[in-house]
């Protein structure tokens, strides 16, 4: 929260987004037994199918975020049990090192999570997404696309500028 | 029939750029002799209100380098473009920022701050910092804008072509003058250097082991390097695997691990995020604190994956920055 005060205001109607990428054998499993059991989560997430957690490319995190995610969940299977067998040990040290990256770059910390679900855990399925989405409410919008929107404004200020000047005289 | 006309220009710049078009050597003869330089302002006397008097389109080509953060270089940004028929973004810094939009990471003010104030060489008492019109004698001067965010050129005008490389090499720079001269151009917004990753031209690559199971990553500094092996197969980042060739592997013959400075290849569309994935993945340790550790040897995960890019990653710059 130490950078509440620069973080875009969250308007009243605004609900978190919550990007959630699980892997096809167990956390997606799981997902789809909490729905089945009506295990009630929150409905700010959108669940996106992988085969494995190692299919996860960070490059996925960072265009869910720059495309207006508030948040990142990654879902895998427990060490050892990768359907692929070393899958979800290429997500986790990628994960390492791309969570340093994003708090270097100014996202917070609470923002991005890898959870190791087996398929019979739908009830955690429930939890993680309900704390995350908790958290994200305390962080407020995270808004990337309005920020790129605010960074690129000096530059069409100077473009209208120039036409302005344009109009003065016709040399420039 | 008159020659094209061609305009070197630099923005946010090294310099690095400029002399690379001189490591031409003699070939820079024909250059001279082939086309008609109507500005470059590192090597002859040419005056803004030169290009402001030219029709718009003009120029046949504009080569220009650096990165765009003053509003200075925005105005000679938006200007060549409509004296040019072909605006080349030369370099690095131009194609995404390079090296000056590392400073992406730090505040407006932040970077004033230090500059004027807290760098250890800096004397200034009274703190002055510049101001963007001054006024003696009735005499006015204006200077340009700092600017929030450091640019690539094509975040601020319409760009042609793209030549990569912290600076291009003559021979990159060579086959985009013959391209232009005979005519023969690639389609709009082609980066003119092969689309293979740079470990394709790399001495090394027969020593990469299929499975690397990196136990540690070293700095190359602290790090006595093998002249023949792979950089990755030592523990040292290197960054050739997601970086476009066209070089030829010059860092790597020099016994330097690739930075990536000819950006990515068509294939990548996150360089940084890319090369990060790839180096980590192949990490040994299975645990956290076996990955920490060997994190260690990467103390700047921005500075080493986005070295020439930040200005075109998908976050482009620290996110909670005023
Ligand atoms: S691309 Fe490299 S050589 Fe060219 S201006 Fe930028 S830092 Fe200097
Ligand atoms: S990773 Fe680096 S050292 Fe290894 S083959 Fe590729 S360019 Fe050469």
């Amino acid at each position: 929260m130490q950078h509440k005060d620069k973080t875009p205001q969250a308007p009243e109607a605004w609900k978190p987004r919550l990007l959630a990428i699980f892997c096809n054998w167990c956390t997606y499993t799981a997902a789809d037994l909490a729905g089945v059991s009506r295990m009630k989560y929150a409905d700010n997430v959108r669940i996106v199918r992988v085969m494995c957690s190692g299919r996860v490319d960070p490059q996925f995190v960072l265009d869910a975020f720059a495309r207006g995610a508030d948040g990142v969940l990654i879902g895998g299977c427990h060490p050892g049990d990768c359907h692929y067998i070393e899958g979800n040990y290429k997500a986790l040290r990628r994960s390492e090192l791309l969570k340093r990256m994003l708090a270097d770059m100014g996202i917070e910390p609470k923002r991005y999570r890898l959870e190791w679900i087996s398929a019979s855990e739908g009830d955690k399925v429930q939890r993680v997404i309900n704390e995350m989405v908790t958290e994200i409410k305390a962080l407020g919008p995270l808004d990337l696309p309005g920020r790129a929107k605010a960074w690129d404004e000096e530059v069409a200020e100077l473009e209208g500028e120039l036409k302005e000047k344009k109009g003065e005289c016709a040399n420039v | 029939m008159s020659k094209p006309k061609v305009a070197f220009y630099w923005c946010a710049s090294c310099g690095g750029c400029e002399e690379s078009i001189v490591d031409l050597a003699e070939d820079i003869l024909g250059v001279v002799a082939a086309v008609d330089i109507v500005l470059w302002p590192v090597a002859m006397d040419f005056k803004r209100h030169h290009v402001e008097a030219m029709p718009d389109g003009s120029i046949t080509a504009t080569l220009l380098n650096g990165a765009i953060r003053t509003s200075e270089q925005e105005e000679m940004a938006r200007l060549l473009r409509r004296k040019t028929q072909v605006l080349i973004a030369y370099g690095a810094c131009a194609q995404s920022g390079g090296i000056p939009a590392l400073a992406n990471q730090f505040s407006r003010e932040q970077i004033l701050k230090y500059v004027y104030e807290d760098s250890p060489s800096t004397v200034n008492p009274e703190k002055t910092r510049p101001q963007t019109r001054f006024e003696e004698e009735g005499r006015v001067a204006e200077l340009p804008e700092f600017r929030n965010v450091v640019r690539s050129l094509d975040q601020v005008v319409d760009v042609d072509y793209y030549l990569p490389g912290c600076p291009p090499t003559p021979k990159v720079l060579k086959g985009a003058l013959e391209a232009l001269l005979s005519g023969k151009l690639p389609p709009k917004g082609t980066i003119l250097s092969p689309d293979t990753a740079t470990c394709m031209d790399c001495p090394r690559l027969d020593s990469k082991p299929q499975d690397l199971a990196i136990e540690q990553f070293r700095r190359p500094h602290l790090t006595a390097m093998d002249p023949e092996k792979c950089f990755l197969a030592q523990g040292v980042p290197c960054m050739g695997s997601g970086t476009r060739g066209g070089c030829e592997a010059q860092c790597p013959k020099g016994n330097m691990p690739c930075t990536g400075c000819f950006g990515p290849t068509s294939k990548v569309h996150d360089q940084g995020a890319k090369l990060l994935s790839a180096l980590t993945s192949t990490l040994a340790a299975k645990d956290e604190a076996g990955i920490n550790q060997a994190l260690k040897g990467i103390p700047d995960p921005v500075g080493t994956f986005y070295r020439y890019g930040l200005a075109k990653s998908l976050l482009r710059r620290k996110v909670d920055l005023q």
